[in-house]
């Protein structure tokens, strides 16, 4: 007993590294069920994990063990050997072959990564804070071409230009672009892939860095405002999946959520059928009257959309589907009438009458009478669209 | 280079202070600059790490704190990263441990510039409070943009402190630049300008090699740096694109256009992962003198470790984007950083081997800076080789932005450094006070620390191979977030609370024993390198009295066969040991 409390150290730092080891046996936390093609990345992951383990337990052990053997003795004298060339030598050598037999593999995966097969469907995912949107290609098989702005005029003095990206066009189609006409838009959170495909996440945001991720598929990349990036996979099996925003972009990062569902073929065909495309979306937009349409203006110029729905989606703050005179419950438990006088309210003091299931997160906003009446006419011709 | 005949210094004018206020608050020696640095920098750190624990609170408890909302979260995670990198480990390591040792070991009166030393205390001192001035209430708070500040969103409306916050950081950042070039070049022309007779440089301990590099690197590093901190500022005030595209921000579609994000994370990481060598290497130079010292043995293979730590910082300026694998730069690209990455391990693992050997075949006294010298090599091989898994471009691709992330970096580059100051303090105390600190309260920091940092940070890599990413002020329910994880992260964050709380120790320890400790005489390690054979302790202003030490061997002459006893000082004579 006194022998081992003399050597607590190197008790404890050998217990250190085998508890490591054990709980790594132990653990429930591992990699997730893969659902692509993946596999050789979890594969690469396994030789590392195995170099590295092999590496730490021996070093961590090898260490305990000269510390026991090595205490300090009044009599004891240590060996004066300043250098040892040959033994250096070999154990840069072993340490250079284990770093070899690491990278190959994973640069070979890298290299399949990175080479998109040329059968691969697109898919193009549109970040932005904080929800997902979605665009299969159409017939044409082509996405359209896409802008942040249009008639932009450069000048020395001044630029002018006007925004594209509007609540009437949310994915910012060129009206000029062909090819996009036949894009199937998917505004909301929620995609579909087929089983068995070879799939190119084609990857945009408009505001920020996002990152589309699902843990299932292993692959991920950020998305940038101004590039295109991309990655691949190919899904084989089916379910449900979250995709995570993996890239931090501002106070509601971790709400940045949606959902993947892997199809079978009939079944992800069925789904695609039921969303329009962009020249529907474009035919389906009923003409509105000059207030309406500055009120939308001033909506999209507030960034109203980026909280609110007008198609039911959930996004951050409550839909403001049939929102006008419709009966809403507030955190209180109270209820109330969504009347001119609430709405007005939400919108220069929102923390007030907060909906029920929705935190203090809008600021304050603060109009003109005539742009609120603008905002107001445009909320009731809207809202109660069916 | 040939040893100067009559080094620089000792012909040197010292302006010896003649008020209080010179010789205390506004002085020109390196010690007490070193000390000033050191209490600036812990005070700083508290700051962080207080952050850190209401962190782990939200993580555990999420809703509990009503108060801590999305915002002071993400401002919690910038803060606490940026002052724990920065403002405590490289204003530490170097300001701290670089003013104490480096004239001490090399045999120098002072840094070569005293005045801009000092000054660099000063401007570091003020890049401190502007950081903090991010507080001030009703400006918005500091920036919650993560510590690596990227764009677009550092400067939009979706991020906390998009306005105040992130104009505080960057200035705060510019200015800590300054002060960093002053002290950097004043430790660069000490070591190459003032070492005293007889000192060549493959004499010199390691620890002045660790710092000599990392302060080349941050010579060279920085200045990325401060030129995206200007960019940025430029971006924000001033409506110039250079890392802005046109983008709709909040549904507002911004004048900005075609500007570049990843041109920051190019400059940002050009300067950061230098900086994570900036704050190793010193770390390691520590590391290898504690070992040799208390392991009464010299250091194995003086000469590879110096070669290791000239070649790790050649590399680490070629393995930035490294980074940035998931960032959406050319993919071609992976190939190359991951390569230049895995080659680092090679002379990293080779310092680790040389540790370990070091120890084999020695005398070793488990003393207090030892068990944190030995501690650091253990933490720092399980930090090592989790780089391993990212270093390689296509295991990054799932683990990227995890919790395997945030416990890897948290391993190699926040524990293993601060155990290397915990035990470099308790090293160079004695020299610094002349009192011994206490060793039964230094030995329960010791476990509560080492233990528990490993108990917080190594299940968490278990988070990242699920999938939880990191980040998250909340998780919900979730497919990749099982009640076990949530389980797990209690754990965690109980740990860390005790961990914080135990931090108490430590300064209770340096304010105690700075009055009631054993004295501590010359030398009570029983050490080779300069700093202990100074004709007083403390030493005094001018560190030598009359005449500078002649230098007649290397720093590890420990147990040497046939010598009387089982050291051999820097400055003893050849001849006198036989």
């Amino acid at each position: 007993m006194r022998k081992l409390l003399d050597h607590h150290v190197a008790l404890l730092l050998g217990l250190v590294v085998i508890g490591s080891v054990i709980f790594n046996v132990w653990s429930p936390w591992q990699f997730t069920e893969i659902a692509s093609n993946w596999k050789f990345i979890d594969f690469t992951v396994m030789v590392t994990w195995w170099i590295c383990g092999v590496a730490f337990v021996i070093l961590g052990l090898f260490m305990a063990w000269a510390i026991w053997r090595y205490k300090y003795h009044e009599s004891g004298e240590s060996h004066y050997e300043p250098e040892h060339p040959v033994l250096e030598s070999w154990l840069t050598i072993i340490t250079a072959i284990g770093v070899v037999i690491m990278l190959a593999p994973g640069l070979i995966v890298w290299d399949d990564y990175i080479q998109v097969p040329s059968d691969a469907m697109e898919i193009e995912v549109l970040g932005e804070q904080w929800t997902w949107k979605f665009r299969f290609p159409g017939e044409d098989g082509i996405l359209g071409t896409t802008a942040v702005k249009k008639n932009v005029v450069r000048g020395l003095e001044e630029t002018t230009y006007e925004a594209n990206m509007t609540s009437l066009n949310p994915f910012g189609m060129r009206d000029d672009d062909p090819y996009g006409e036949d894009d199937i838009l998917v505004a909301s959170n929620i995609l579909h892939v087929p089983l068995g495909r070879n799939i190119k996440m084609v990857l945009r945001s408009k505001d920020v860095l996002h990152d589309f991720w699902v843990p299932e598929i292993r692959a991920k990349m950020d998305m940038v405002p101004g590039m295109i990036t991309y990655f691949w996979f190919r899904p084989t099996r089916t379910g449900e999946f979250e995709i995570l925003c993996a890239e931090l972009c501002g106070r509601g990062h971790h709400i940045m959520r949606g959902t993947m569902y892997i199809d079978t073929q009939e079944d992800f065909e069925a789904w695609l059928d039921t969303q329009v495309t962009w020249a529907e979306m474009k035919a389906g937009q009923k003409p509105e009257s000059p207030i309406v349409a500055k009120g939308r203006q001033i909506a999209d110029q507030n960034g109203c959309f980026a909280c609110h729905s007008l198609d039911g989606t959930e996004v951050v703050g409550p839909t403001w589907q049939g929102l006008w005179n419709r009966e809403i419950t507030l955190s209180d438990g109270s209820v109330v009438v969504a009347d001119e006088a609430y709405i007005i309210e939400s919108i220069v003091d929102p923390a007030v009458k907060l909906v029920e299931g929705y935190g203090s997160v809008m600021t304050p906003y603060s109009f003109t009478d005539d742009e609120m009446a603008a905002l107001l006419s445009f909320l009731q011709e809207a809202t109660n669209a069916p | 280079m040939a040893t100067a005949e009559i080094p620089y210094q000792e012909t040197m004018p010292l302006h010896h202070p003649k008020t209080w206020i010179g010789k205390y608050v506004f002085s020109q020696d390196h010690k007490v600059i070193a000390v000033q640095y050191g209490i600036t920098a812990i005070a700083v750190g508290l700051v962080a790490l207080v952050l850190s624990d209401l962190m782990r609170i939200q993580i555990a408890w999420p809703g509990e704190m009503a108060w801590f909302v999305e915002d002071f979260y993400y401002q919690s995670i910038t803060m606490h990263g940026m002052i724990m990198v920065i403002y405590l480990l490289t204003a530490f390591l170097l300001g701290a441990f670089g003013n104490f040792t480096v004239p001490l070991m090399c045999g120098a009166r002072d840094m070569v510039f005293p005045f801009v030393n000092m000054l660099s205390y000063w401007v570091y001192l003020i890049s401190v409070i502007i950081l903090l001035l991010g507080y001030i209430p009703g400006l918005g708070g500091p920036t919650g943009a993560g510590w690596t500040l990227y764009p677009p969103q550092t400067i939009t409306e979706g991020t906390p402190g998009a306005d105040w916050g992130i104009t505080t950081m960057l200035a705060s950042l510019a200015v800590f630049i300054v002060a960093f070039t002053m002290g950097g070049l004043n430790y660069i022309t000490t070591i190459l300008q003032a070492r005293t007779r007889g000192m060549s440089l493959m004499r010199m301990p390691l620890t002045v090699w660790g710092i000599f590099v990392a302060t080349f690197l941050g010579l060279l590093a920085f200045p990325a740096l401060f030129v995206s901190a200007v960019m940025m500022i430029l971006d924000l005030k001033i409506g110039t694109s250079f890392f802005m595209p046109a983008i709709v921000s909040l549904g507002e579609t911004l004048a900005y256009d075609g500007g570049q994000p990843l041109l920051f994370q190019h400059l940002f990481w050009f300067f950061g992962h230098p900086e994570v060598y900036i704050v190793a290497l010193p770390a390691f130079g520590v590391v290898s003198d504690l070992i040799s010292v208390h392991a009464r043995k010299n250091i194995f293979g003086y000469r590879l470790m110096v070669w290791a730590l000239v070649f790790i910082g050649i590399l680490s300026f070629i393995v930035w984007a490294h980074h940035m694998f998931v960032a959406g730069m050319h993919p071609y690209f992976g190939f190359f950083f991951a390569t230049t990455t895995l080659i680092i391990a090679v002379p990293t693992a080779i310092k680790v081997y040389n540790w370990i050997l070091t120890l084999w075949k020695a005398n070793i006294k488990l003393t207090v800076p030892m068990l944190y010298a030995l501690s650091f090599v253990l933490t720092f091989i399980m930090g090592g080789i989790t780089g391993l898994f990212l270093g390689n471009v296509i295991i990054d691709i799932p683990l990227s932005d995890t919790y395997f992330v945030v416990a890897h970096f948290h391993m190699v580059m926040g524990v293993s450094p601060i155990l290397a100051i915990f035990g470099g303090i308790y090293h160079w105390y004695p020299k610094l006070t002349g009192r011994m600190l206490n060793d039964t309260v230094g030995k329960w920091h010791f476990w509560i620390t080492f233990l528990g940092t490993y108990i917080i940070y190594f299940p968490m890599h278990y988070l990242g191979f699920i999938g939880v990413p990191r980040r998250y002020y909340e998780n919900f329910d979730s497919s990749f977030y099982p009640q076990s994880a949530q389980d797990l992260n209690e754990l965690i964050s109980v740990t860390a609370l005790f961990v914080g709380a135990a931090q108490l120790l430590y300064i209770g320890n340096l304010i105690w024993s700075y009055f009631y400790g054993k004295p501590a005489g010359d030398n009570p390690w029983g050490a080779n390198s300069l700093e202990w054979c100074t004709p007083d302790t403390p030493p005094s202003h001018g560190n030598w009295g009359d005449k500078l030490p002649t230098v007649h061997r290397w720093a590890y002459d420990y147990s040497v066969p046939g010598a009387e006893r089982d050291f051999i000082p820097q400055n003893v004579p050849q001849e006198q040991t036989a």
